[in-house]
């Protein structure tokens, strides 16, 4: 091909264009032929329906389902709790291929008791659902939101702001002492991206295979800390020797943890609107522990500086506030894969604050390289991991 | 704390309405039947209104408990409505020694039928029905089947009654299992009188009993043999007697269909259909004598029961006797291949639809539950079937 080497434009045009047409040519060619016809042509449907949702109101249950099939699928009949009922489907009962469609099941459900719902399709195939404590789906009322409000407010903003009043305290601190203070925001940071990545693979195995969503957790978390790396790259935003770049590194902070709240956030809500927390008050004085850690964590990288008062209620609607539209998402909508998102994006945003902190602690070792790994540091990392890991206890 | 949650969280969910109009509901939906009576209520020119229509679809008789839609019984090529009075006397002709000989032909297939409304199940047939044919014949006749496998695995038929080891029907003894494409016959005299059944004994057993292979087998005793009053309940019970044309009879076959293949039946019903005689009542004259031939064709259950409602009856265990083996009792048990006669009558009752059903209730709310439709101008059973397509 050495002959196209200085190739005029239309010819590179044709050459560009010509793998294109013969890829079209030979699709065209395997449809008509269908050799698959021939290798699957005798197996038998395999079927997937996925109950996305379920919604318990006065009239019964309300049913979310998705074909996740490659074939076109049937809903013929509906059995609760091991007997035949009566239901509707919207638009129509047979699905195509991640089609949607809305059971109504006219059912009465008997509050605080478990319910099986299952889906039989044209061909027997049964797809249940435990509804594991009934109880009446919160409707978006006015007063509800504002109790979910509350709630997310309890679980984020609450202990995020708190945390952050010891700021002077940390600004009061040697520098061996601050040094610690920092490697255990490290260890903080560290037990919250285990523990979101964790629950972003867990939810994940609740969503249609076709989705793809454990891959996603993984993908879109590398997306999250790559993109967050390159805007805190980007003007020299993040050079911790400026108080903008501290500023920024507080910010990112903030904004990870504010993600990583986000998700909890959902997952109570949703736990509340499925009935299956039993959720006390007990849960929430270990969510309010476990975030005060987070208010240590959005502070520490700006020790040295004055940011005021304002700032720092900034960071912390910044960190808590998401918790807050979490309860509502979760409560109202929960969703599955946008929970799997959520947490994929939070993963990667306190993957790049944690190289972020190391990057300070090792700034602040100086020439002495090997103080970066200090008996200081080491301890601060892992009192923050314990410290976390004994308030996750109550949660 | 947590009190504050549970009252913002649980305790806005309005039980109290909702069981209101819950219990306002049911009541609406008895009020429009028979159970009127005791709902004081119901208008009472709303309690006719039942009886008054046609024997399809008053679903509302039992809530919403209940499969959605109907089964074309033209696309299925067999209707149970039909298969309660549908006996099979085969050929008949007089030997030369004077004994009378039956002669069937039975053809197993594969065919996918539909056994609730939208729901396929691939079965194994006899005849392409399930259940089978329903055989009848007199004790002592000779019965002589032709048995083709037109199916895609092996087959038998096993007859629970008496003959030789060879035509017993099961593997590696006489012909043993028949391959697709092959064929036999099963020759026997027709002993004891009684209500039998006969299902393929091929192995893996369970799957080849689950997949439909199944059917009745009555045997009806000969006058000739008994005396005195035992002579005259022979007759009633013998077809070819107008003591027994009197008698309103129809066969049960209690089976089940596990459609996902769990080991774990998904459809309960009497002849195949989830909740057909529901759906269908069976028509009833209050002053004729019932009489159920009901066979227990249901896989992994170990029982299977039938309770009548309102009313009770007489029971012969396997039909082998012509007293009742319990008398006066309104559900009986049956383990898996047992089967038996029930009889009774609605003499004097108000009319209404009367429901039975299996009183497990589970399988009563997978499918196996019905009504009899009781009333002076109930046409006879034999008319009750679905015009098939030959």
């Amino acid at each position: 091909m050495r002959v196209l080497k200085n190739a005029s434009t239309s010819t590179l045009w044709l050459w560009g264009s010509l793998p294109l047409v013969l890829a079209a040519i030979a699709l065209a060619a395997f449809l008509y032929l269908d050799p698959m016809e021939a290798l699957t042509g005798n197996q038998p449907p395999v079927q997937n329906l996925s109950i996305e949702r379920v919604e318990l109101t006065d009239d019964g249950f309300t049913v979310d389902v998705v074909n996740a099939a490659p074939e076109p699928v049937t809903i013929s009949q509906v059995q609760v709790d091991e007997a035949y009922w009566t239901f509707d489907v919207e638009p129509d009962s047979t699905l195509p291929r991640l089609g949607e469609a809305t059971v109504h099941i006219p059912y009465p459900w008997v509050h605080g008791e478990l319910h099986e719902i299952r889906l039989l399709t044209d061909v027997g195939m049964t797809f249940s659902h435990t509804v594991e404590v009934a109880t009446k789906t919160p409707q978006p009322t006015p007063t509800r939101w504002g109790l979910f409000a509350l709630l997310g407010a309890f679980i984020g903003v609450i202990p995020v702001g708190l945390g952050l009043m010891w700021f002077p305290v940390l600004q009061n601190l040697s520098e061996q002492v601050m040094n610690f203070v920092l490697a255990l925001t490290m260890g903080l940071l560290l037990f919250l991206f285990v523990d979101t990545l964790l629950e972003g693979i867990e939810i994940a195995e609740h969503v249609p295979d076709v989705f793809q969503a454990l891959p996603l957790v993984f993908l879109v978390g590398l997306m999250s800390y790559l993109i967050l790396t390159a805007a805190g790259r980007w003007g020299g935003a993040a050079d911790r020797s400026t108080l903008d770049g501290r500023r920024w590194i507080a910010t990112a902070i903030a904004l990870g943890i504010g993600l990583h709240n986000l998700g909890e956030g959902m997952a109570v809500g949703a736990a509340i609107a499925a009935g299956e927390a039993a959720l006390g008050s007990f849960l929430v004085v270990g969510f309010v522990l476990h975030n005060l850690t987070e208010g240590i964590g959005i502070g520490a990288p700006m020790a040295e500086d004055d940011p005021g008062w304002g700032r720092l209620a900034w960071l912390t609607v910044l960190g808590g506030g998401p918790a807050i539209l979490g309860t509502w998402m979760g409560g109202f909508h929960y969703s599955p894969f946008w929970a799997v998102l959520f947490f994929a994006v939070g993963a990667g945003a306190i993957l790049q604050v944690i190289v972020e902190v190391g990057r300070l602690l090792v700034e602040r070792a100086g020439d002495d390289t090997t103080i970066a790994t200090s008996w200081v540091n080491l301890g601060g990392v892992t009192t923050g991991l314990v410290i976390m890991y004994a308030t996750a206890l109550f949660v | 704390m947590r009190k504050l949650l549970d009252r913002w969280f649980f305790s806005s969910v309005s039980r109290r309405d909702w069981l209101r109009a819950s219990i306002a509901s049911v009541a609406g939906l008895a009020g429009a039947g028979s159970l009127s009576a005791s709902v004081s209520e119901s208008p009472p020119q709303e309690e006719n209104e039942a009886y008054d229509s046609a024997p399809a679809g008053p679903s509302r008789m039992h809530g919403q408990m209940r499969t959605v839609g109907s089964v074309d019984p033209a696309r299925n090529g067999f209707d149970p409505m039909a298969m309660l009075t549908d006996f099979d006397y085969g050929e008949t002709s007089t030997m030369d020694d004077g004994q009378t000989l039956r002669e069937y032909r039975v053809v197993a297939t594969d065919k996918e039928i539909e056994i609730a409304p939208g729901m396929t199940f691939p079965a194994w047939t006899y005849d392409n029905r399930v259940p089978g044919p329903t055989f009848r014949c007199v004790e002592g006749d000779r019965i002589r089947i032709e048995f083709v496998n037109a199916g895609s695995h092996p087959h038998t038929i096993h007859f629970h009654g008496i003959h030789s080891a060879k035509m017993d029907g099961v593997p590696n003894i006489g012909d043993g299992m028949i391959d697709p494409g092959d064929r036999t016959v099963y020759e026997f005299d027709a002993e004891p009188f009684g209500c039998h059944l006969y299902h393929c004994h091929s192995t893996p057993l369970k799957r080849h009993i689950h997949k439909g292979l199944y059917g009745a087998f009555i045997i009806d005793p000969d006058p000739a043999n008994y005396e005195g009053e035992k002579r005259e309940a022979a007759k009633a019970r013998n077809h070819q007697y107008p003591e027994c044309g009197e008698v309103s009879e129809m066969v049960m076959v209690m089976n089940g269909f596990d459609t996902n293949f769990d080991g774990d039946n998904e459809i309960y019903a009497a002849n195949t259909v989830a909740f057909e005689f529901a759906n269908r009542p069976i028509p009833v004259k209050p002053d004729q004598l019932q009489r159920v031939y009901l066979v227990n064709a249901t896989e992994f259950d170990p029982i299977n029961s039938f309770h009548l409602h309102a009313n009770f009856f007489d029971y012969y265990d396997h039909g082998t006797s012509l007293v009742p083996d319990r008398e006066t009792i309104d559900t009986v048990m049956q383990c898996q291949a047992q089967r038996g006669i029930l009889e009774f009558s609605f003499e004097d009752f108000e009319p209404g639809q009367y429901m039975f059903h299996a009183h497990q209730s589970e399988f009563a709310e997978l499918g196996w539950m019905g009504f009899f439709d009781v009333r002076e101008d109930a046409p006879p059973l034999e008319e009750m079937g679905a015009d098939l397509p030959a």
